[in-house]
């Protein structure tokens, strides 16, 4: 085993260059990479949340508020459907809990015509790439008078898939708004969005941000209700709802139902400031549709209060002196600039399909973070002052060929983690030190065997091959067990643990690579280079 | 030239099996007191696994009034709040129980952040909400099953079914054992704790692996010792190795303990005892199950695994012969 062909020679000789010249970047602070020349690479490892600080949110979409909604809608179908074929109906309900809508028809002649036109309201989704299909939306069913319409798995599935997706977006753009590097936002499991935003320091403002669902209602106040006393009375008269400012203490308004314009139809919104007040405020455009409404329903209602909610709260209730017809305005409150900074971002990325919220949540401030990275650093380099003491100690010369591996190894991880663009958390610097112990592991394995091969009266050249090859089955059987557990390791953990387990797999790898390959070229160039008559082991 | 110093001599023979009955007994408490632990003192749960909120701040002054923080914090109504000082005087941690609901959860934290103003510097904030904890506590569990099961699967293959049930009974001894040092410590058990877990068994396993290894290696060459001996021959042939190893690695992780941060203190803790104990179990707990499992000489003479060690040292000839 101590004969190496030529080429094999070059290509481990190729890999551990590769491998120092990739880690190397690590070596420099960013702003020194900015410097050398292109050739050179430039990609260092990514630190985890935990070593430069952001925040880690996971929310949960809320699934009822969703399953509501959907129903609301298929409601609205129902009712759409059986006025435009004149059908009679009584019992319009929607049912939450059982995820269904259920109407009764009047006329028993009617049942059959009403049930082939409810029908059509379902729609088919799941389709795979096979061009089959998992079913539809609704389930259609009769009994007697009563038609009820289910929404089904498939269709719940998607509905959740579509609006989770959409979430996915408006998020990024509230997020991006907020001017951070690569945030990362991601689907997790069925309902939940995992959004990480290195950096950040102001948590409570971006999580804000986020969770808002950011729903723009434009309605009109009603006149006639004075709602001071319809807010101690409840009395909120039929179409029309009480709701609350902001203020401390809110102030009630009686607005009417009718939505005149919502958040829909905004095509933009940037913060800016009042000509004659100079106070924050928020100018938006609407769409020609929009502006078309909100022409038309400022026109009928001159002189009145009209409105502006977001979230079921409002926010400003203006007078209409004139009508709007240029299909902008702007919405004035009290803001601070920051405030109207982030409501102009809010509106401007469209509302959340349904309410999110944080059911984990993990920060870390930079000063921890560069903490970490200062005992974390401090920690390893010891670590391995003394690990390569240590095998000096005991294996002399053969520990110096264990040590040159060992930094390959490190270098190698480096190298690895740079390229895959994988994090670097704080267990994960733990996980190079135990890597460390690993194939240090490796390396005494041979050490100790060649030593047994010794005492048995091997010549050196002999006993080192011998105990190359006997050692490399045990090596190969313990690493396969060590790997086992870390991959479960990588499959259950998040965040840092998973951060752990890559750079555990990956030192694992090397490892073997190292203390197999690398050590066995080095101690056979030495034989031959020097010939000893015994070995100094 | 320099050889390196012997650290272990060449030659032991420590009759380690022979010792079985006593080892049965060490075996026996590391394995059933930390679950008496577990029941009695119990475990100094994080909000991982039990959901709440957390909140790490370095106080402008130092050393950090407590009684201060206590003070304003306790009077909001947030039920049991636990404060602490964290790795530094001016450095304290604040644990407050999981709230009702998710939104409080989050009213919680905004409450604190109020009642201590800017007189601290945030440096950390956990919130677990409850589904998130009892997830979480359902993964980890599975997580070591799992991790369990496909080393018993790993070892059966490579070895024989005896050797896989040693090396997991030896684990969960490892795995109790480890969980018993959270008790006594009252270290905090979170996430980080099961990967501790996960390492120290894929660390430990690592080790049995090493000596099973032998063992099979000498019931080929010494076809008619009886198994004591030949277990304490085994042992002992690996007796330097294993040492040489467990402190290199402890060296390796021990400056984690002194100087790696809070952070990462309880994790390099429980790495440290669970190298010593993993140690331990492979000598007293893997190796002298044999005895009782009964391991079948033939397995390893005729049979295909012996084909397969045969054929993998052709291989490494042919290698060598390149």
């Amino acid at each position: 085993m101590l004969h190496f062909q030529r080429w094999k020679v070059i290509l481990v000789g190729i890999i551990v260059l590769l491998g120092f010249v990739f880690a190397a970047p690590n070596l420099f602070p960013s702003s020194a990479l900015q410097g050398l020349p292109s050739w050179f690479p430039h990609k260092q490892v990514n630190l985890g949340l935990d070593l430069q600080g952001g925040a880690h949110l996971l929310y949960r979409m809320d699934e009822k508020e969703l399953v509501d909604d959907w129903l609301g809608t298929i409601r609205g179908d129902v009712r759409e459907s059986l006025r435009s074929n004149r059908i009679g109906y009584i019992d319009l309900n929607k049912n939450t809990a059982s995820r269904a809508v259920s109407v009764r028809i009047r006329k028993p002649e009617d049942v059959e015509r009403a049930f082939t036109e409810l029908k059509k309201i379902a729609v088919p989704v799941g389709a795979d790439v096979f061009g089959g299909f998992s079913g539809n939306d609704i389930d259609v069913t009769r009994s007697g008078d009563k038609i009820t319409l289910t929404a089904t798995e498939v269709g719940l599935n998607e509905r959740i898939s579509s609006a989770i997706q959409a979430s996915i977006e408006t998020i990024r753009r509230r997020v991006d708004a907020f001017g951070t590097t690569e945030p990362s936002i991601q689907r997790e499991g069925r309902d939940r969005i995992l959004v990480q935003v290195p950096g950040v320091s102001d948590v409570q403002r971006l999580k804000g941000l986020i969770g808002e669902t950011g729903k723009l209602e434009f309605k009109l106040v009603d006149p006639s209700a004075n709602a001071a006393e319809v807010a101690i009375s409840k009395k909120v008269p039929p179409g029309t709802e009480l709701l609350y400012s902001e203020d401390e203490p809110p102030i009630p308004y009686v607005l009417k139902d009718r939505v005149l314009v919502s958040g829909e139809n905004l095509v933009d919104s940037q913060p800016g400031f009042d000509g004659r007040t100079g106070e924050p405020v928020v100018n938006f455009r609407f769409d020609a549709a929009g502006a078309k409404r909100f022409g038309r329903a400022t026109q009928d209602n001159v002189g009145l209060p009209f409105a502006i909610v977001l979230d079921n709260k409002v926010i400003s209730a203006p007078v209409i002196r004139e009508p709007i017809l240029g299909g902008s305005g702007q919405i004035s409150g009290n803001f601070t600039v920051q405030e109207a900074n982030d409501l102009s971002v809010l509106l401007r990325s469209g509302a959340l399909p349904a309410k999110l919220s944080v059911i984990e949540e993990r920060t870390v401030g930079a000063s921890l973070g560069a903490d970490s990275i200062d005992s974390g650093q401090k920690a390893a380099i010891a670590g391995m002052l003394l690990v390569i003491g240590f095998m000096f100690a005991a294996y002399g010369l053969f520990g110096v060929f264990a040590n040159i591996a060992l930094l390959v190894n490190v270098a190698l991880i480096f190298a690895v983690l740079s390229l895959m663009g994988a994090t670097l958390t704080l267990p994960g610097i733990a996980g190079i030190v135990l890597v460390i112990g690993i194939a240090v592991d490796a390396n005494v394995l041979i050490n100790e065997r060649i030593r047994e091969e010794m005492r048995s009266g091997k010549s050196p050249i002999a006993a080192v091959d011998s105990g190359y090859s006997r050692a490399l089955i045990t090596i190969i059987d313990s690493n396969v067990t060590t790997l086992i557990a870390v991959l479960v390791l990588f499959w259950l953990g998040s965040g840092p643990i998973r951060g752990f387990a890559v750079t555990l797999t990956i030192g694992v790898l090397a490892s073997m690579f190292t203390a197999v390959t690398v050590t066995r070229m080095l101690v056979a160039g030495w034989l031959r280079w020097k010939r000893p008559k015994e070995l100094p082991l | 030239m320099f050889r390196g110093i012997k650290f272990v001599p060449a030659d032991t023979k420590i009759d380690f099996v022979s010792q079985r009955v006593v080892a049965w007994f060490v075996s026996a408490f590391l394995t059933v007191v930390p679950l008496v632990l577990v029941a009695t003192i119990g475990l100094n749960m994080g909000i991982d696994f039990q959901g709440g909120t957390l909140i790490e701040v370095k106080t402008k002054e130092s050393p950090a009034q407590l009684a201060e923080i206590r003070g304003k914090i306790s009077g909001l109504g947030l039920g049991e709040v636990q404060i602490q000082e964290f790795g530094a005087p001016d450095e304290v941690l604040i644990r407050i129980a999981s709230q009702p609901t998710e939104e409080e959860q989050q009213t919680s934290i905004a409450k604190v952040k109020e009642a201590l103003g800017d007189t601290v510097e945030y440096r950390r904030t956990e919130i677990v909400g409850p589904t998130i904890s009892s997830e979480l506590i359902a993964g980890g569990t599975l997580a070591v099953v799992v991790a369990m099961i496909g080393i018993m699967i790993y070892v059966w293959f490579r070895f024989e079914w005896q050797f896989a049930v040693a090396a997991v009974a030896s684990l969960v001894h490892d795995v109790t054992a480890t969980i018993g040092l959270y008790a006594v410590m009252q270290l905090e058990f979170n996430v980080s704790s099961i990967a501790a877990i996960l390492t120290i068994i894929g660390y430990s396993l690592n080790d049995k692996v090493v000596i099973f290894d032998r063992i099979r290696e000498n019931l080929r060459k010494y076809k008619r010792m009886p198994l004591v001996e030949l277990l304490d021959r085994s042992i002992n042939e690996m007796l330097s190795r294993a040492i040489l190893t467990h402190v290199t690695t402890l060296l390796a992780m021990m400056p984690f303990l002194f100087f790696g941060g809070e952070a990462i203190y309880g994790f390099a803790v429980a790495m440290c005892f669970g190298i010593i104990v993993g140690a331990y179990s492979s000598i007293f707990v893997a190796s002298p199950m044999q005895l009782i499992l009964g391991v079948q000489r033939e397995a390893f003479s005729g049979s295909p695994s012996s084909a397969k060690g045969k054929a993998e040292k052709g291989k490494a000839e042919a290698e060598a012969r390149a």
